[in-house]
């Protein structure tokens, strides 16, 4: 807990000194007859940032806050496993709605986390793995008329637009 | 009595029968979002707000504000049948409603939390009805200069009563501010903050993006890493004749209800108060000035009525600034004035003039959305339990997708997909440590208002920051939040004077 403070504190303090030098890419100064620069608004709230990034890192040493007196783990084995597993299950579910669109990757996504996670059925994994995303197409295209990304399966759905619209 | 002839217009547009079946869908989904444990109405109205873009703006406000309802009142049931608060803002009732189901009486405090929320609700819409009116009408006369100053009072609440760690807080009310940024500069049309020139970021950081990434990815994976481990349902008896025999016996709290209602719907109002800390209050408070305190946190009735009749009311509460002012008073409120820009409408007083069907059809939605609220909740006890022991490996992959699909559906963007992933993620890491959520969220949906009254106030006023000190109202609220802002200050001044006094040295303690 005690390094995990730390390292966020410095990593935002970074980060609010690189929004700081971005900002500054647009005039920060008074323009004439304009006003503020179009950049002050995120500079000097960048600045705010990086400020309070410093404070945090100063009570980080004088041992203030909760966290840095905490002799608990950021996070325990296990947890760390699971929201591991998790996070990387999302991030290759995002990754391929760019290949094989989303109404792969979210059967894909459900079989994984039932059945590996939850250790469900294969009865109940298959009835979600299949519903969802019959009822995200009918409920976002049929109905909204938003078109979701289907990257390689783009074709099949021709004649399932033809019979809809 | 011209708030009465717009209140029944309104009634004309809530009942309606689109959205009277949207308002009863919409306290169901609630219901069931409340009753989840680790979910409340911010992430059902963030998760869900994508999907009311099939339906016009009236409508899907009618739809959101009966989940933010529905959720008040699920959040009792698995505080009480659980002992895990379903959402943060039914925390003070796991204090009795747990003992009480524990005694066997769990029917009795589901019947008494859903009493008290009928009745924080109900007694919070009337004020609501008396207060709106006149406030927008004192709003009308804002100013940029007052409209940033009452920004300021926004954000300076959360330092002054939040609680959190300051710098904490102030990164997390500055960082929200800066994405709002992000896009085109609307006075030079210049683009900025276009991180590695990637187009996604030319349309800017939809709010949608970080409150979906926070309240939907974020507060899931919160959720995974804490509640690992079996929980235990209680054992509930529901019959009519013991359910009326409950209400028979809860009319000795209508005093603990009234005064509920009272301190929620006022707290609520506070952008950074709002209902935890409102039925937190009133819990306390009841206990107080009972006559029988002790009995309190062993199954007292009232311990349960007085949260639970609070945090409605403050949900109510924190809809008045939003509607009057364009100031949301919760998370929730932000999403939906979020909301409201995406819809098309300009969220502020001129919302009371110019969009009276939206406005008193919300109003009146209101009243309809309790009714059914109530009565969902006590016909359908056994399915909320049921739903309980739902698990949450199925529950968890369909939140995620949902995610997903509604964080791509505004923009129609994969880029956004990522973003909300990324926040989703950042957030869960730095809500472990402390950061704020809700400041972030508020900024976010208020940057942009916030930056064109502070540019256009000080283009007025070429430059000198005085402008916001030297008309009346606006000083008045610029002091009350600088007053707020520094609050943290005084009270760690008075704590080192205190310390010297005693002659110990203070550094040990900790600040606040």
């Amino acid at each position: 807990m005690r390094r995990a403070e730390l390292i966020m504190a410095m990593v935002m303090a970074i980060f609010s000194a690189y929004l700081m030098w971005k900002s500054a890419e647009l005039p920060i100064g008074w323009i004439p007859d304009e006003g503020p620069g179009g950049g002050a608004f995120p500079f000097w709230l960048s600045l705010g940032m990086l400020i309070c990034s410093v404070w945090t890192i100063v009570r980080w040493v004088k041992r203030i806050t909760p966290q840095s007196r905490s002799t608990q783990p950021y996070f325990d084995s296990h947890a760390l496993t699971l929201i591991l597993m998790v996070v990387a299950a999302l991030i290759l579910m995002v990754g391929s709605i760019h290949f094989i669109g989303v109404y792969g990757a979210v059967p894909l996504f459900f079989i994984f986390y039932m059945r590996f996670l939850g250790r469900h059925s294969w009865t109940k994994t298959w009835t979600l793995a299949l519903a969802t995303p019959v009822v995200t197409f009918l409920f976002f295209e049929i109905i909204l008329h938003i078109t979701l990304p289907k990257g390689a399966t783009e074709e099949l759905f021709y004649p399932l637009f033809d019979i809809f619209m | 009595m011209e708030t009465i002839q717009f209140l029944l217009d309104g009634f004309v547009v809530a009942l309606q029968p689109m959205n009277l079946f949207l308002v009863i869908v919409g306290c169901a989904v609630g219901l069931f979002i409340g009753a989840m444990p680790g979910l409340g109405s911010v992430n059902g109205v963030a998760i869900l707000l994508p999907v009311t873009f099939i339906v016009p703006p009236t409508s899907a406000i009618i739809f959101l504000a009966a989940i933010y309802y529905g959720a008040m009142y699920g959040g009792a049931i698995s505080s009480i049948m659980l002992g895990i608060p379903g959402a943060s803002t039914a925390v003070a009732t796991t204090f009795d409603g747990r003992p009480l189901a524990l005694k066997g009486q769990a029917d009795k405090a589901l019947v008494a939390a859903a009493v008290a929320s009928f009745a924080g609700g109900t007694i919070s819409i009337i004020l609501f009805t008396a207060f709106a009116p006149p406030l927008a009408h004192v709003a009308l006369i804002f100013g940029s200069a007052e409209e940033f100053a009452l920004m300021m009072l926004a954000f300076g609440t959360f330092i002054g009563l939040g609680g959190d760690d300051i710098p904490k807080t102030l990164f997390s009310i500055c960082i929200g501010l800066v994405m709002s940024a992000v896009g085109l500069d609307v006075i030079s049309g210049q683009p900025r903050l276009i991180f590695g020139d990637i187009t996604g970021f030319f349309h800017g950081i939809n709010f949608l993006v970080l409150a979906i990434g926070i309240y939907g990815i974020g507060e899931i994976l919160w959720t995974i890493e804490s509640s690992r481990g079996e929980v235990s349902v209680s054992q509930a008896v529901v019959s009519v004749r013991r359910i009326l025999a409950a209400l028979k016996e809860l009319l000795k709290s209508t005093k603990t209800m009234l005064m509920g209602s009272f301190i929620g719907f006022f707290v609520g109002l506070l952008p950074a108060a709002g209902a935890t800390p409102g039925s937190i209050m009133a819990y306390g408070f009841a206990k107080s000035t009972s006559k029988d305190p002790d009995s309190y946190g062993k199954g007292n009735i009232d311990g349960v009525a007085a949260p639970e009749s609070a945090n409605n009311a403050a949900s109510t509460g924190s809809m008045l600034p939003m509607l009057t002012l364009g100031i949301p008073g919760s998370p929730t409120t932000a999403i939906l004035l979020g909301g409201m820009v995406i819809w098309g409408l300009e969220p502020g007083p001129r919302l009371f003039v110019e969009q009276t069907e939206f406005v008193w059809g919300l109003i009146a939605s209101l009243y309809v959305a309790n009714f059914f609220s109530i009565l969902l909740n006590i016909a359908f006890i056994p399915i909320f339990i049921w739903v309980l022991k739902l698990s949450f490996t199925i529950l968890a992959p369909i939140i995620f997708v949902l995610c997903v699909v509604g964080g791509y559906a505004p923009t129609q963007d994969m880029h956004d997909v990522w973003l909300m992933l990324l926040f989703g993620v950042v957030g869960y890491f730095m809500r472990k440590l402390d950061y704020p959520m809700a400041p972030m969220v508020l900024a976010i949906v208020l940057g942009p208002l916030a930056e064109s009254s502070l540019r256009q106030s000080l283009l007025q006023s070429h430059g000198s920051m005085m402008v916001f000190f030297e008309r009346p109202i606006s000083g008045v609220i610029m002091a009350l939040s600088l007053a707020l802002f520094l609050m943290p200050a005084f009270k760690m001044a008075k704590k080192f004077i205190k310390a010297r006094r005693a002659g110990s040295a203070g550094n040990d303690e900790p600040s606040q």
